[in-house]
């Protein structure tokens, strides 16, 4: 067994328990902290299914973006329908046999590619373009960014330029999940691919991906507007009516 | 002086986001709040040795206090999509004005002493420390935000700056840093009953001044209660409708209401102010304390119902928050929403026909109506989500015949702030009003060419006080701005003088 091998494989161990351990923690202090007052922004739907609706809109199309912005709205709902479209892809070197669906899915994966990547540029572009966004750009946005397209143009080169042996790939990924660890191509571009991916893993716990998660414990969208129909007191604050 | 000259921006006939202007505002403050006025309502009266943390930890039991703040200190991207709604930064071009770089201002802090990134990595991710010159930044910048939620609308996370300012507000009372007039406010408040510092004695003398007044216009007995047990009605309205012009034209007009329904009402002396400016500071206890007085007034004077008069972030407390910090009502008469609007109670009238108005009484006014941002988008009025847009306006096209809403994008839940509103509304801040006020004036601006409209009604005491003194920097006169019950007050028909 190679270096190689045995470094990546530790690798993804890794950023696979960092991330799983790392969003559940997140999601715990976030389910954890008390939302003590309604502060939907309205007008907002009155029932619960009505918020399911609402959040669905938000996650699926990206409602409240495509009203503020119509060019970040189209170039970050590209990139975010395409990297949908690209994990799917990439589902079918987790299993075997591979799911209908992922293949039906394997046409439409390939060529969202060059959609993501679109997108992202389009995103970058208005880093330095957009004055304002200039403006709030950290270094961090940036690395994102880079880091996103390097993944994004490394797979690309991998199925479009340079292949690589991807049926030892496979076979190094379905022996990561049956800990039977198989050998890893010694790629550069598959490496480095790689190596990219665990990193976005890294730090999705502790950025600004966390807007994943975020969205969803977002009182101002996943509240109800029923405040004269129930009341919604947060443990610390019944704690000032029993004083 | 309380600010020195600035110049007032130009109205252009369509929209234009300003270039980024670094510090443009910077030099924009609110006067501190002195040792006396911070202690009378709880707060350390200065800053002293050690307040960096104090800051720190108030900020660490505010994320374990409000799941808002800690998801959106996590959530933002800085993808600009706030970047050009706030109307402080339509006005003045200053980048900190933009909501994402006023989050950013506490962000930084939390970042670097609550996160990983932020306390191996703070270059990489803009994290700070909590040092003076970060506390300037804010005491400047978090005064500079009305906490309108404009920017809540257009966040894909839905992130809310004014959960943020709320927070920085409070983390500032807390070391000792409070802003002159909205803790003295509180502390009238409580002192005196209501943010005018008015009297009970002279609340009495103006409401008896304003039967008289009412009596020479009418000819007939239209009561102004006050302290009144046994009325079915308990009105708590801003107390600027007792004083202040144009606010006591729509009291009248409340007063009209329920003489021509015939339901016994009353005001008091003791919840004689609808503000409550506990929000504007973010301190759920003021806030409460403040609601209190309310629950304590209905009590005693034996109501079955409240009615709140035209006020934007009165209103958000009251619909958003009372029945939290101060409910359940069930004591109260179940039949009717607690608490309810005085626009939904005019409105319930008209729908079931007890009301009638003559209505080209109101002819020589082409109206406009201005959505208050805090009933608009933190607040609803009737059954459906969205009747606080739509019930205004019918009681408006009800009582008038010449109506012109300003254009789609500066209404509804999209309406700009009048730029007075979240305390800021004190002659300190005056230049950043005036600013502010840009986007509301242009929209308005169309509206006056095309139609000429001459009157913009609201429903809200801030918005009033703030277009009043803000309309002349624009040319336009201060009497155009109003209520929407001083329409009503107008048009209504009370029967014959006897």
């Amino acid at each position: 067994m190679s270096v190689v091998t045995i470094a990546y494989a530790a690798l993804f161990y890794v950023a696979t328990a960092v991330l799983v351990v790392g969003l559940a923690l997140k999601i715990r202090s976030y389910l954890r902290t008390p939302a003590p007052l309604k502060i939907p922004t309205t007008p907002a739907p009155t029932t619960t299914s009505g918020v399911a609706l609402r959040l669905t809109r938000e996650v699926v199309f990206f409602e409240s973006l495509f009203k503020a912005s119509k060019w970040t709205w189209l170039f970050g709902w590209l990139f975010h329908a395409a990297l949908l479209l690209v994990l799917l892809r990439h589902v079918r070197y987790f299993q075997e046999p591979v799911w209908a669906p992922i293949v039906f899915v394997q046409f439409f994966g390939t060529y969202a590619g060059f959609a993501m990547v679109a997108g992202l540029a389009g995103l970058w572009a208005r880093r330095f373009l957009v004055d304002r966004v200039r403006y709030i750009s950290t270094p961090s946005d940036h690395l994102h960014l880079a880091l996103l397209l390097a993944i994004g143009l490394t797979g690309l080169g991998m199925r479009f330029v340079a292949h690589t042996d991807i049926v030892a790939v496979k076979a190094f990924m379905l022996g990561l999940m049956r800990l039977d660890l198989q050998p890893l191509p010694a790629d550069p571009v598959l490496l480095l691919h790689l190596a990219l991916v665990a990193l976005l893993m890294l730090v999705f716990p502790i950025s600004k991906l966390l807007h994943a998660p975020g969205l969803f414990f977002s009182p101002t969208r996943n509240q109800a507007d029923t405040s004269r129909e129930a009341r919604h007191v947060a443990a610390w604050a019944a704690a000032l009516d029993k004083k | 002086m309380a600010t020195a000259a600035f110049e007032t921006p130009k109205l252009k006939p369509y929209p234009v986001i300003p270039l980024v202007q670094v510090g443009a505002m910077a030099h924009s403050k609110p006067y501190v709040a002195s040792p006396k006025i911070q202690e009378a309502v709880g707060f350390p009266g200065e800053l002293t040795e050690g307040w960096e943390q104090r800051a720190v930890a108030k900020m660490g039991e505010l994320l374990g206090k409000y799941r808002s703040l800690r998801v959106y200190m996590d959530a933002c991207v800085h993808c600009g999509a706030c970047s050009d709604k706030c109307h402080y930064y339509i006005g003045t071009g200053d980048p900190k004005n933009m909501p994402v770089a006023r989050q950013d201002l506490m962000r930084g802090v939390y970042r670097r002493y609550f996160t990983f990134a932020g306390k191996h990595f703070p270059k990489l991710v803009g994290a700070v420390d909590m040092t003076k010159d970060v506390l300037d930044d804010w005491w400047s910048y978090y005064n500079q935000c009305s906490e309108c939620r404009r920017c809540s609308v257009f966040c894909p996370y839905g992130i809310d700056t004014a959960e943020v300012t709320m927070a920085a507000r409070e983390i500032m009372d807390s070391v000792g840093l409070g802003q002159k007039y909205a803790n003295e406010i509180i502390g009238k408040v409580h002192r005196i009953g209501n943010n005018l510092g008015i009297p009970g004695p002279a609340l009495e003398d103006t409401l008896l001044g304003l039967e008289e007044d009412t009596k020479e216009e009418t000819g007939l007995d239209v009561r102004f209660p006050l302290d009144e047990a046994g009325a079915e009605v308990l009105l708590v309205t801003p107390s600027a409708d007792f004083f202040s012009e144009p606010h006591v034209e729509s009291l009248i007009g409340y007063a009209k209401v329920f003489h021509a329904a015939g339901i016994k009402w009353t005001l008091s002396s003791k919840a004689s102010e609808a503000g409550n400016f506990g929000l504007f500071i973010g301190n759920y206890e003021q806030m409460r304390n403040i609601s209190l007085r309310v629950k304590e007034a209905a009590q005693e004077l034996g109501v079955k119902r409240i009615v709140v008069g035209e006020c934007g972030h009165a209103w958000r407390v009251a619909y958003s928050f009372w029945n939290t910090l101060i409910g359940p009502f069930d004591w109260l008469d179940p039949r009717y929403p607690v608490p309810q609007h005085i626009c939904e109670f005019t409105y319930d009238l008209i729908q079931q026909g007890a009301l009638k108005f003559d209505k080209e009484k109101n002819d020589d006014r082409i109206i406009t109506f201005h959505d208050s941002c805090n009933v608009a988008r933190a607040s609803r009025m009737g059954s459906m989500p969205g009747g606080q847009f739509v019930i205004p306006r019918e009681i408006i096209k009800a009582v008038a015949n010449r109506f012109h809403d300003m254009a789609p994008g500066t209404t509804h839940e999209a309406t700009f702030c009048c730029g007075g509103g979240g305390g800021l509304l004190t002659d300190d801040l005056l230049e950043l009003r005036v600013k502010g006020a840009l986007p509301r004036m242009e929209a308005l601006n169309n509206v006056v060419q095309q139609h000429g409209v001459n009157f913009m009604a609201t429903i809200c005491a801030i918005c009033k006080a703030q277009f009043s003194k803000v309309l002349p920097y624009y040319g336009f006169d201060m009497s155009m701005v109003g209520g929407v019950h001083q329409l009503v007050s107008k048009a209504i028909r009370l029967g014959e003088p006897h």
